[in-house]
């Protein structure tokens, strides 16, 4: 989902672009509440694997294909504080060292992926977990919900952003129909990725999510409680 | 499995996503390229202005096996992001221990 430079005229460049420095600039002061000396290296390697699954475009029906956005695999992961943090970085590397995504669209870029794309996975997951049992076990479906919720908020925001700011006069109906019919096919690949990762880093270290905390809380206290019985 | 050992394990199979899988991505445009093209403003996207830089494209200039060129340049992409992250992760993170094996610590 990667916007080249022209498709939107200056000013809503410059708009989003205040948009992506503001919300970087909160995620810089909140991250540190999600990371301490344990958790921190989750940041590196999350952004890591976020541009690595980037590259990897899995095909969509004919001649289209789709990639991981990875925002929500970053929000339940390490946060969604420290996860802006970490797709905003692969979107920086992306644009000025591999020409991915256009220098003057990097405001946008940051804006849909990084920020709505991962905020509105993250609801998704807070919502769903706050409405569910507290299980472990139940993260990774949650997360993989919120990944495929989150590629068709982001390719709205796109349309949204093109109504205000777009180059080139297209029919509003016929582009929010093809954006939304292939962003949802997409997002089915996104969930079924983020659900997959999620999945592995809880069987194996599942106190490096923090996603994952208010499961392994509730957790802990069950097992207080039969300790205790058994005193 | 320790700190150390799931990281650098996950930070291996980043790298061989980026270096080696990535060779079998799909070549398709993606979705936004694809309905821009349809909808019909694909021509409104310029060139890019670090179109020349030797990672562009995620090709690595001057090496023409395209199996390595895409290699070297998800590598190098990808050790690069982790540098930048890395260190912006160990920068705003709060020192000293968390004493809270379950991170339940609030601040």
């Amino acid at each position: 989902m990667h916007v080249p430079d022209g498709f939107f005229d200056a000013p809503t460049s410059v708009a989003t672009g205040v948009v992506a420095a503001a919300g970087v600039g909160i995620a810089l002061r909140k991250a540190r509440t999600e990371l301490d000396d344990r958790t921190a290296p989750m940041a590196g390697l999350v952004a890591t694997f976020v541009f690595a699954a980037q590259m990897l475009n899995f095909p969509v029906g004919a001649g289209t294909s789709g990639h991981l956005l990875g925002g929500a695999l970053a929000a339940v992961l390490v946060g969604p504080w420290t996860g802006i943090l970490c797709v905003s970085v692969v979107l920086v590397v992306q644009a000025l060292l591999l020409a991915d995504g256009g220098i003057t669209a990097l405001g946008t870029n940051i804006t849909l992926m990084s920020l709505v794309a991962l905020l509105a996975g993250w609801l998704v997951f807070r919502g769903l977990q706050a409405m569910l049992p507290r299980r472990l076990g139940l993260v990774p479906v949650l997360a993989g919900v919120a990944g495929a919720a989150s590629v068709p908020v982001a390719a709205a925001t796109f349309v949204g952003l093109y109504a205000v700011g777009g180059t080139a006069p297209i029919d509003l109906s016929t582009l929010t129909t093809a954006m939304l019919g292939w962003h949802i096919l997409i997002g089915i690949g996104e969930g079924v990725i983020t659900g997959l990762v999620v999945g592995s880093v809880v069987a194996l270290r599942p106190d490096l999510v923090h996603g994952a905390r208010p499961a392994l809380r509730a957790r802990t206290l069950e097992i207080r409680t039969r300790e205790e019985a058994a005193a | 499995m320790r700190t150390r050992t799931f990281v650098v394990v996950g930070l291996l199979a980043a790298l061989v996503l980026a270096g080696v899988v990535s060779y079998y991505a799909s070549g398709s445009p993606d979705g936004l390229e694809y309905v821009a093209g349809r909808t019909g403003f694909l021509d409104t996207a310029e060139e890019h202005g670090a179109k020349d830089g030797p990672l562009a494209g995620y090709g690595t200039k001057g090496v023409e096996n395209e199996r390595l060129s895409g290699g070297i340049a998800g590598v190098v992409g990808a050790l690069v992001v982790l540098v930048l992250a890395g260190g912006l992760g160990y920068a705003v993170r709060r020192r000293g221990p968390s004493g809270d094996l379950h991170g339940t610590e609030r601040t």
